[in-house]
């Protein structure tokens, strides 16, 4: 999803939830998170540590250092990987 | 002379791009019932490189914490794969995921083809190899067991290639050994057989052929005991180099007596 594709003006009603939150998509799913969150946030919300996952945002991979720097918008697609059991 | 052979397999060290590994085992960590067996299944089997999938953290499910926390990287080489992989562009996304983890650069490169036989889509595999290697990965590629892929995928850069001995958790065994033997004769990257093993037999007879490893997972996941297949394996891997290495003795249509004819008694 392109930047320029994001309406500037809610698409939806105003919620109690709108002045402070935004929805992005973790993993496939929907999610709320605060405005201003960088993807270091998201981690700490979601109680997965760093070091032992791999994020993707918007379809680049963010490296651990620069998690805490890139801030979260609107619509965003996450995509949080570890390993796993495999062949 | 047993000592010598068995010294002089202990110095062809399995080499994969450069990188020397103590094992010409690799084992899976899918499929066990639990992480345990595997994790004791891992240590029976003597195996240093431990191959792993990349997916989604299951956000839902708390008690998963995923196989780091399992598998020790210090004493383990992790090599992460991208099963499960259909098109050229998925696996190169899931080989540089796998490469952000942060333990290596190689990558088993897997790109499937067909759902019902998991028999590798080469056209994908060859193109996500070219890409893979121009990155800098090192590339073990699983391959069918045709010697022109594996020509053409040596051709792209990979580090290793990696024929099938028959299809992924099926348990058939070395289906073909003479196009095995005929992919190790040609090619000068290591040719490490992945997939089809069932047990200990088999992978004595594919290391027979020549080749420089085997990778497993089904066979020691699914045996009724995988810590004693496991064991089982590493020494039937073994057994199968140096039996490679001590040459084996020509096949004869006839009998020949081992004891002498002479001195017999009248």
């Amino acid at each position: 999803m392109n930047a320029w594709h994001k309406p500037r003006m809610a698409p939806h009603p105003p919620t109690r939830m709108m002045q402070s939150s935004i929805t992005i998509v973790v993993n496939g799913e929907p999610r709320d998170i605060e405005r201003d969150a960088s993807l270091l946030d998201l981690l700490r919300r979601l109680e997965l540590d760093p070091r032992l996952v791999v994020v993707e945002h918007n379809q680049q991979i963010v490296r651990r250092p620069a998690l805490a720097g890139t801030a979260l918008a609107a619509g965003d697609q996450i995509e949080l990987v570890h390993f796993v059991g495999g062949g | 002379m047993a000592t010598t052979v068995a010294a002089s397999a202990d110095q062809q060290q399995l080499t994969i791009a450069g990188r020397a590994f103590r094992s010409r085992l690799m084992v899976g960590t899918g499929k066990y019932t639990d992480n345990d067996t595997m994790v004791r299944a891992l240590e029976a089997s003597g195996a240093e490189i431990v191959t792993v999938a990349v997916r989604r953290v299951d956000l839902n499910r708390k008690n998963e914490e995923g196989m780091l926390y399992y598998l020790d990287p210090d004493r383990l080489f992790l090599l992460a794969n991208t099963a499960g992989c259909y098109t050229a562009d998925e696996a190169v996304r899931y080989a540089r995921l796998a490469r952000e983890a942060g333990f290596n650069d190689f990558i088993k490169l897997e790109v499937i083809g067909d759902k019902d036989t998991l028999l590798p889509h080469t056209d994908g595999l060859l193109a996500a190899a070219r890409t893979l290697s121009a990155e800098g990965f090192h590339v073990m590629a699983y391959t069918n067991d045709d010697l022109i892929t594996a020509l053409r995928l040596e051709d792209a850069g990979c580090a290793a290639v990696m024929p099938l001995a028959s299809p992924i958790g099926s348990g058939l065994g070395l289906l073909n050994p003479y196009t095995i033997r005929t992919i190790k004769s040609r090619l000068a990257v290591p040719v490490i057989v992945d997939a089809g093993v069932g047990t200990a037999s088999d992978a004595c007879v594919t290391m027979e052929q020549g080749v420089d490893g085997i990778l497993m997972n089904t066979a020691l996941a699914q045996a009724e005991h995988p810590v004693a297949m496991a064991r089982a394996m590493g020494l039937a891997v073994e057994a199968g180099r140096l039996a490679y290495l001590a040459g084996r003795m020509p096949r004869r249509e006839t009998a020949v007596p081992s004891s002498p004819t002479a001195g017999m008694l009248d």
